[in-house]
Parts: structure tokens; C-alpha cells; sequence
């Protein structure tokens, strides 16, 4: 029965404001592109929370999986260099 | 099985050092299965709730109720909705969710099975039942699960204004005639047990409480919440100049709270199992609902199809 088939799934990104980067605030059901944003304004955005909204199929997305945490990013995690305080400047020295 | 073990014990140290479990995580069934319950009756009781409080919002007393009362409906049914979706990160899928309120599989809070009979009500539903649930869901910003601790953020800080109205009710209804005065008390008199209610059973009645507390799926217990809701809405409804009708109720200076009468859990029970006084009723409207609309989803569904079609055809005539 049509009734029991789910609409796709989509996944929702507001710009609160100008200047900022859309952010993912949720998901939602919806049986087309423009009915996602439609009611993207209506579910996410009922107090100018945003000025702009991107939608995007779910089953579009790549992630990352949980299990690969540890070789993806320990790399990171020893290269202390890539901080400022690593390196050390004379007492004195001003706006470095 | 030793694989299990290693992967509970790494869980469990998350929990403990308040790391949030998000969808993709390892994650014990039972805790997968417990937080679809809990989050699903949660998506049910905002969905449910918008009936009783749509009963008044063509009555309401004038325009500036009218738009608060449908703001507040509109904002219940965005909180069913990033709720049903936290749902689905969990692996459940959100028509059987939805078709698990329908027959009865899935519960929802009792407090919805009583009847909206006067103006009043929409006051103390306001006051009681959103004050009620803000103190839980405060509680729960803090649940272990990512999705539902985001849910539960948004949704408090949209509804702190849905008990500032109900209270603004009340207080006009208080300070009016004798008759609105009459109506506020009576409404609080309806409202009150069945609000005490809603934070469940007691500690030595809620078999899965500690479970739950352990995974901090839950912060508090029920009796915990009960009191600090009690604590907070005597001063409440002193300021109101309304009587809470439970006759035992008085300040125990050696606790720091309110004692209070004995709750008539006979009544809870009753209601949660079917035989409250609207339980058929709201079970009906949402089926209803769900049925009457299918054309709809029909249609958009069709129409989706249709225009994605013309697009691919269109493209391959470019």
C-alpha cells in the first residue's frame, strides 16, 4: 500500500545569519526538494532562526564511520606544531 | 559474545564521562530499544497534545489568545516532528512509529485523555501540563543520547512561552469576576493530579528507572521531578490566590519541600491502560488524520515523480 511507503528523508541547514555557515539543525520528511525547504521554514524556522535553508537528500551523504575514528584523526593528535603555542618568542614581542 | 563485552565496557566509560552516543555508535539493544520507546511516546504526547488545547482555538476569548493558543498548537507539532525524526536515527522506521500510536502499541502521556471543558483549561494546561513537562525536559536536555539531547534544547527553549501564557490566563481569569475566579479554580482543581501524574509512577513502581539512570538516558527520578515541580507551583498559585486541592499538602521545613497528599494511582493506570475519559477520541482523530490524508501524500508523492520525470526527459532532449 502506497500509504505505508516513508517519503524520502532530508537533511536541513539554516544560515542563521548573514555571514555565517549553514549549520545542520535537523531532518525531515518530504516528497520533493521544494517541499522539503517549505517545510523546512515551518519545522526549523519559526523564530528567525535563518535567512537562507539548504536541503539535501539523506542518502546523499557520506559519512565518516564511527569505527574509523581512531586511524582518521590520531593522526592529528601528535603535531602540536600545527598550534601557535608551540613555538616560543622572546618576552616582548608584540601582536604575534 | 567477548567482542560485546569489550564494546559495552567502551560505551559505558562514554556514558560515565558524559560523552554524548550518537546514531552511528555502538550502542547496547536494550538501551536502542529503551530510547525508542521513551523518545517515540514523547513524539506521540506532543502530537496527542495539540487536540485537547485545538478544541479552543476557535473560542478563544480574542485575538491575542487566539495567536498565542495557535502559535503554542503549531509549536507541538514541530516538537512531534524533531522528535519523530531522533526516532529514526535510532533505525526505527517513522510510519510504523506512527501506525504503533494508531493501534495502541505505543502510549503517550495520560495527561491528554482528559477533556478541555472550559477556557479555563487552556490557563492551566499552560501553567500545570507545560510546567510539568518543561521540569522533565529541562531534566533531559542532558540525556545521553545525542539527537534527543539536541531535540530536548530546542524544544525548552520554545517552551518557556507556552507556560508564561497559560499563567497570564490564569492570573487575568483569577483577578476577574467570580465566575472566571470559579472557572480558574475549577480548572485547577481538574488539572492538578492528573499533572503530578505525568512524571510517572514512583521510584519503587518504575522497574527500569535505574537501568535508564545508569545510561543517563534519564538524570532524575520521577519522585525527584514530582517534588521540584510541586516545589515550584505552590508559590505559583499563591501568588494566583487559587487553592491546590490536595488537603494534606504543607511546608516540611526539616525536608526543604512540600509534603503532599497520597496520588490516586488506580486512576493513572486506568487512564494509561484505555478508559480515561478521550482516550478513544484522541487515538480516533489522530488515525483519522492519518487516513483522511493519504490522498495528499498521494498526490505529492505523483507529483514529485512526474516533475522528476519531465526534468530527466527534458535533459535528455537538451
Amino acid at each position: 500500500m502506497s500509504d505505508k511507503k516513508n517519503w524520502p528523508l532530508w537533511e536541513v541547514f539554516v544560515r542563521s545569519r548573514q555571514g555565517l555557515h549553514h549549520k545542520h539543525v535537523g531532518s525531515l520528511r518530504a516528497a520533493d526538494a521544494q517541499m522539503a525547504i517549505e517545510n523546512a521554514r515551518d519545522v526549523y524556522t519559526r523564530r528567525s532562526e535563518g535567512v537562507s535553508i539548504w536541503v539535501v537528500e539523506s542518502e546523499h551523504i557520506s559519512a565518516s564511520s564511527p569505527d574509523e575514528q581512531g586511524p582518521l584523526f590520531e593522526p592529528a593528535n601528535d603535531k602540536v606544531y600545527r598550534h601557535p603555542t608551540f613555538y616560543t618568542v622572546p618576552d616582548g614581542v608584540e601582536h604575534m | 559474545m567477548e567482542e560485546n563485552t569489550v564494546e559495552a565496557e567502551k560505551f559505558q566509560a562514554k556514558i560515565d564521562a558524559e560523552i554524548k552516543i550518537e546514531p552511528k555508535d555502538w550502542m547496547p539493544d536494550a538501551y536502542r530499544k529503551t530510547l525508542i520507546r521513551q523518545i517515540s511516546q514523547h513524539a506521540h504526547s506532543e502530537i496527542v497534545g495539540m487536540l485537547p488545547e485545538g478544541n479552543w482555538i476557535t473560542r478563544a476569548p480574542n485575538l491575542r489568545r487566539k495567536v498565542a493558543l495557535l502559535a503554542k498548537v503549531q509549536d507541538e507539532a514541530g516538537h512531534g516532528l524533531y522528535l519523530y525524526s531522533a526516532v529514526e536515527t535510532l533505525g526505527a522506521d517513522r510510519e510504523d512509529t506512527i501506525d504503533d500510536l494508531h493501534t495502541g502499541k505505543a502510549k503517550y502521556s495520560s495527561i491528554f485523555n482528559y477533556p478541555t471543558l472550559t477556557w479555563a483549561d487552556i490557563g492551566a494546561i499552560g501553567w500545570l501540563v507545560d510546567g510539568a513537562a518543561i521540569v522533565n525536559q529541562v531534566a533531559l536536555q542532558r540525556t545521553s543520547y545525542g539527537p534527543y539531547s539536541r531535540a530536548m534544547i530546542k524544544i525548552c527553549k520554545e517552551e518557556s512561552f507556552h507556560q508564561r501564557q497559560g499563567y497570564e490566563i490564569m492570573t487575568v481569569l483569577a483577578n476577574g469576576t467570580p465566575e472566571q475566579r470559579e472557572m480558574a479554580q475549577d480548572a485547577l482543581n481538574r488539572w492538578w493530579w492528573p499533572s503530578l501524574m505525568m512524571f510517572g509512577p514512583r521510584d519503587d513502581e518504575s522497574p527500569n528507572s535505574q537501568r535508564s539512570i545508569a545510561w543517563k538516558v534519564k538524570r532524575h527520578t520521577n519522585d525527584e521531578l514530582r517534588q521540584q515541580f510541586i516545589d515550584m507551583t505552590i508559590p505559583q498559585a499563591e501568588i494566583l490566590g487559587l487553592q491546590v486541592p490536595d488537603p494534606d499538602l504543607k511546608w516540611n521545613e526539616a525536608r526543604g519541600h512540600y509534603d503532599f497528599g497520597a496520588i490516586d494511582w488506580d486512576e493513572f493506570y486506568h487512564v494509561i491502560k484505555g478508559d480515561g475519559p478521550c482516550n478513544k477520541e484522541r487515538v480516533k482523530a489522530r488515525k483519522d488524520a492519518k487516513e483522511k490524508g493519504a490522498w495528499v501524500r498521494e498526490a505529492a508523492t505523483a507529483y514529485a515523480e512526474k516533475r522528476k520525470q519531465r526534468a530527466s526527459s527534458m535533459a535528455v532532449g537538451a
